[in-house]
């Protein structure tokens, strides 16, 4: 059952095309890893995708309706951005910060098991500014959790944080695709990481480059060459023109 | 000090509006603060300078008139600094020296400073009527009654916009309402403290109390606590010395200002909750 269907999505920013008809599709349960050097349009996806920039052109559904129309489908994703930016000094405990992804007014219970699914329960009572990064990002995944979303967006989520912690962040992404079904679009730099978790790939490099099953693309070296290769002028130019 | 202070009315209605004003003004202040909004109550309260001289100039109540002007200033600046390019510390700038102008135009039409615009420019708490008393305890009432049902909203949308945004929050709804409150509460606690000292009451008690505070809610009430407090004590302090109660009242939130400053540098308060830097009176400008 197709959760996402994107067709012929353009988005134009003055001087730049930053995606180029890009369509495809995601199933439910689906591990998508969108992978793309900077300037691929990863982010720009998101933030259409999410309903945060509209001025596109092509059509976006989640659920089989057009996100133009309605913003219901929100009440069914959990978004955790890169960085999430937020007054480092927010007199905010984790639990509060938890807690604003609740779509009912107090359930308590639902935030105690989101903070142990994501091994936080004891940094409940922390302010949220005392954290890492890493433990930082924990939080906002539990509360994007805690809303019991059908999909998971995240952007770049352990940018800044250290391995230790990303793995343990991979874990979770991991457990929450097999054991909840939640279905999880994640975009990342890290193709070992994608190649070992995500059973889809998208490759984006402000046009769609291949989208499909994750060991096609990986086992195939051609692909992945051509793919790098790509990544690489296209990172060479990011650079030139920066 | 004797009980009789208490027996008063004058002085009963200027504790009970007082402290409604302080509820007010640190709960909303709250907001604004950790919105960066911290100057926004200080450029409606002078924009309301000429609503009152609008009202004295006209015969009509000048409370009514300040909310009115307050309110379409209060929207108006929103407006402006979310559809040009123009910063907030400058719109906050525009409309805080264009709330003057107009009332000192007008306040020369109608022949020159007097007692009653004295009374708006430093507060006269003392003064206040059995009318303005219950005016303020009935705004006191609606606003935090919508701040409580609304609570997840404007936390969540103080907190970060983007993501309140994604979770289906109505972000910019929000955001009018919080200047839409703001603008209401800052000519409500005119009174008070004053057109001059108005911005205090929003921003010192709560930068005093994100200094002690882990959570929002405690934070929040720390805040009441501070500002609850430097109301009452103010207002007894100036009836006893003879001294005007906004300047006592400000005096006092700055006093536990001070010491809160003072427990830090001695060592007494855990410094990963210290937030000076960020939270600086002079960095808060919209």
């Amino acid at each position: 059952m197709k959760v996402v269907e994107i067709k012929n999505l353009t988005v134009e920013y003055p001087g730049v095309r930053a995606l180029d008809n890009v369509s495809f599709s995601i199933e439910q349960n689906d591990f998508l890893g969108i992978i793309g050097p900077n300037g691929a349009g990863k982010s720009t996806l998101f933030s259409c995708m999410l309903g945060l920039y509209t001025q596109y052109s092509g059509s976006i559904h989640f659920f089989g309706q057009n996100i133009h129309d309605s913003k219901k489908y929100l009440r069914d994703v959990g978004y955790v951005p890169q960085k999430p930016i937020f007054e480092k000094n927010f007199p905010a405990t984790v639990r509060e910060i938890v807690r604003m992804g609740l779509r009912q007014k107090s359930n308590e219970k639902r935030v105690d098991e989101v903070l142990q699914d994501v091994w936080i329960h004891e940094l409940s009572h922390k302010r949220i500014g005392e954290l890492s990064v890493g433990q930082q990002q924990r939080v906002f995944i539990a509360k994007a959790l805690v809303g019991d979303p059908k999909i998971l967006i995240l952007d770049e989520p352990v940018t800044g944080i250290d391995a230790q912690s990303t793995e343990l962040f991979y874990g979770i992404l991991r457990e929450l695709n097999k054991k909840q079904n939640i279905t999880i679009i994640w975009a990342s730099h890290d193709l070992d990481a994608v190649n070992r978790l995500a059973n889809k790939v998208a490759c984006l490099d402000r046009t769609l480059f291949f989208h499909g099953v994750s060991d096609e693309f990986f086992s195939n070296e051609e692909l992945v060459k051509k793919y790098s290769e790509s990544s690489m002028q296209k990172h060479m130019h990011n650079h030139v023109e920066s | 000090m004797t009980l009789e202070i208490f027996s008063y009315g004058f002085m009963q209605r200027a504790l009970v509006s007082g402290i409604a004003i302080a509820l007010l003004c640190s709960v909303v202040g709250l907001f604004l603060v950790l919105r960066r909004y911290s100057l926004f109550g200080d450029a409606v309260a002078h924009s309301s300078f000429g609503g009152i001289a609008a009202g004295l100039l006209i015969g009509i109540y000048p409370m009514w008139t300040a909310y009115v002007v307050s309110l379409i200033s209060a929207l108006v600046i929103t407006r402006i600094k979310q559809k040009f390019d123009i910063s907030g510390e400058a719109s906050v700038a525009i409309l805080l020296s264009s709330g003057i102008a107009v009332g000192l135009i007008l306040i020369s039409l109608s022949g020159g400073f007097n007692v009653d615009i004295l009374s708006f420019l430093f507060g006269s708490i003392l003064l206040v009527s059995v009318e303005d008393t219950i005016l303020i305890l009935g705004l006191t009432g609606v606003i935090l009654i919508i701040i409580l049902l609304l609570y997840r909203e404007l936390i969540y949308s103080t907190f970060n916009e983007e993501q309140a945004k994604v979770s289906g929050i109505p972000v910019e709804k929000i955001n009018y309402l919080i200047v839409f409150i703001a603008g209401i509460t800052v000519v409500t606690s005119i009174q008070l403290v004053g057109i001059l000292l108005i911005s205090a009451l929003f921003v010192i008690p709560n930068v005093t109390a994100i200094m002690y505070g882990r959570s929002f809610k405690q934070t929040a009430l720390l805040s009441i606590a501070f500002a609850v407090s430097s109301v009452i004590v103010g207002i007894l302090i100036s009836y006893l010395f003879d001294i005007t109660p906004s300047g006592a009242i400000v005096m006092l939130s700055i006093a536990i200002f001070a010491a809160t400053i003072g427990l830090k540098w001695i060592g007494l308060i855990d410094s990963s909750k210290m937030h000076l830097k960020k939270l600086s009176l002079s960095n808060h400008f919209i």
